[in-house]
């Protein structure tokens, strides 16, 4: 693969394919993350909610990840790129790949609707961000898929956001377990504002945007719903997790093995 | 002798008009706004449809119903999608939104504004949806997310029926 660091479009460069498929890897893991809900929602409404934001997020995981292919040159499809490739070749923020049972439990089977919840309220509201600014992307299929995927986005956020303040402002347990999701996950969430050459590169070229740069939108978003679900905002560490350069949790190893492994049995499978 | 492109175009239309959407058989996809433009040049036909969310489970059901019904009317045609600009209920004919609340679904109100908006969560009723069923507005959301990727779940306060409500996007 060359890399032509001057060339802002089509044939990629190293950083601009890397940075299609982080945004690509975030949203597929937690769209399989959620999927995992299919059939244990806590009600049959939230059940069919979680599946649905699933669905949007596979969906806008194609297209990039599709996209990301192309770039690459390599002649990487989707499936190739989705099924065949191992944990150190995911980019997703690790944020995303942490079990819905919460962050210590590692073999907990049963999930906790609060992480979920509270996790799709701190990365949708990101997402909003994200894709409102790519949608003025210079790569034209990333602006048009950033465009399309704001939509859906701010969906998922308003949903999340309902139910942050359900749990938050409701009873003693549902307030004491959307706090201790919300403490559990914000240190995960710095990842997502965590800029690095990848970004600064394709940000030069107007493709993609220096993450730290959606910080301040993306608190002005969550502080006003953590505020009215009467909930804490927690303090900042010095923690960073390093998920968007391969360097990922125990957790996403077991999920990429569900996910992949009919893909792996029945390799090119297509239906 | 061939026939002129403009009618080619015409015709490819009429078909259009009567493949249904696969999970909403009452609306055709002209309705629903995702045909985007029919292109005849010589003997190529092109049809240019857009998704209405990205992982919605129909569109490639969509596109091949589209090759069959024109193939059927003895036209070929390509089938191409494009993102840009994104599909939004706007473009949802005032033909299709009768046919909507007629199989009891209510169609899409006005939509959010594309520039950043305050939101504000839960306190706030949304605007009021008008039941498909009776016509009352005393309506209230049971879910964002209803059957299909494009619905939300509602319930009518004066008739008693739930009903769903084409989300606007």
């Amino acid at each position: 693969m060359t890399t032509n660091s001057n060339d802002p479009g089509s044939h990629g460069s190293r950083e601009h394919v890397e940075y299609l498929l982080r945004l690509g890897d975030s949203t597929l893991v937690l769209g399989q993350r959620l999927a995992e809900w299919c059939g244990h929602g806590p009600v049959l409404e939230e059940d069919i909610a979680m599946t649905n934001v699933a669905l949007d997020l596979v969906g806008q995981a194609r297209l990039l990840l599709t996209h990301a292919g192309k770039v690459e040159g390599r002649g990487r499809d989707e499936d190739q790129l989705a099924f065949l490739r191992d944990v150190p070749e995911f980019r997703n923020a690790t944020l995303t790949e942490l079990p819905s049972s919460g962050v210590a439990s590692a073999h907990a089977t049963s999930g906790d609707y609060a992480v979920a919840i509270i996790r799709n309220l701190l990365f949708s509201a990101y997402h909003c961000e994200l894709w409102r600014t790519l949608s003025a992307s210079t790569d034209t299929e990333l602006a048009a898929i950033a465009a399309k995927s704001l939509k859906e986005a701010r969906y998922h956020l308003r949903h999340a956001a309902d139910w942050t303040i359900r749990f938050g402002d409701g009873t003693d347990e549902s307030h004491a377990r959307a706090q201790a999701a919300l403490d559990a996950l914000w240190p995960y969430t710095h990842e997502l504002f965590d800029t690095d050459p990848v970004e600064e590169a394709v940000a030069r070229h107007g493709i993609g945007v220096e993450s730290e740069s959606l910080r301040q939108g993306w608190l002005d978003t969550v502080a006003p719903v953590v505020a009215e679900a009467t909930l804490r905002l927690p303090s900042d560490t010095a923690f960073r997790s390093t998920g968007k350069r391969g360097l990922h949790s125990e957790h996403l190893g077991y999920l990429l093995t569900e996910m992949q492994s009919l893909h792996r049995q029945h390799p090119g499978a297509a239906w | 002798m061939s026939t002129p492109t403009s009618a080619i175009a015409a015709r490819a239309w009429e078909v259009l008009a009567g493949v249904a959407d696969p999970e909403i058989p009452v609306v055709s996809v002209v309705d629903l706004g995702i045909v985007r433009e029919v292109r005849a040049e010589g003997a190529a036909l092109e049809v240019t449809v857009t998704p209405t969310y990205s992982g919605c489970p129909a569109t490639q059901v969509i596109e091949a119903s589209i090759r069959r019904a024109l193939a059927n009317a003895g036209l070929e045609a390509t089938v191409r999608t494009s993102l840009a600009p994104a599909w939004t209920t706007d473009w949802m004919t005032s033909a299709g939104r009768e046919k909507l609340a007629r199989f009891g679904i209510a169609p899409p109100g006005a939509r959010l504004p594309d520039a950043p908006v305050r939101m504000r969560f839960v306190r706030t009723a949304p605007a009021a949806v008008a039941c498909p069923h009776c016509g009352g507005t005393d309506t209230e959301r049971l879910s964002e997310f209803g059957s299909t990727a494009c619905k939300a779940l509602y319930r009518c306060r004066a008739c008693s029926e739930p009903f769903d409500y084409f989300k606007p996007l």
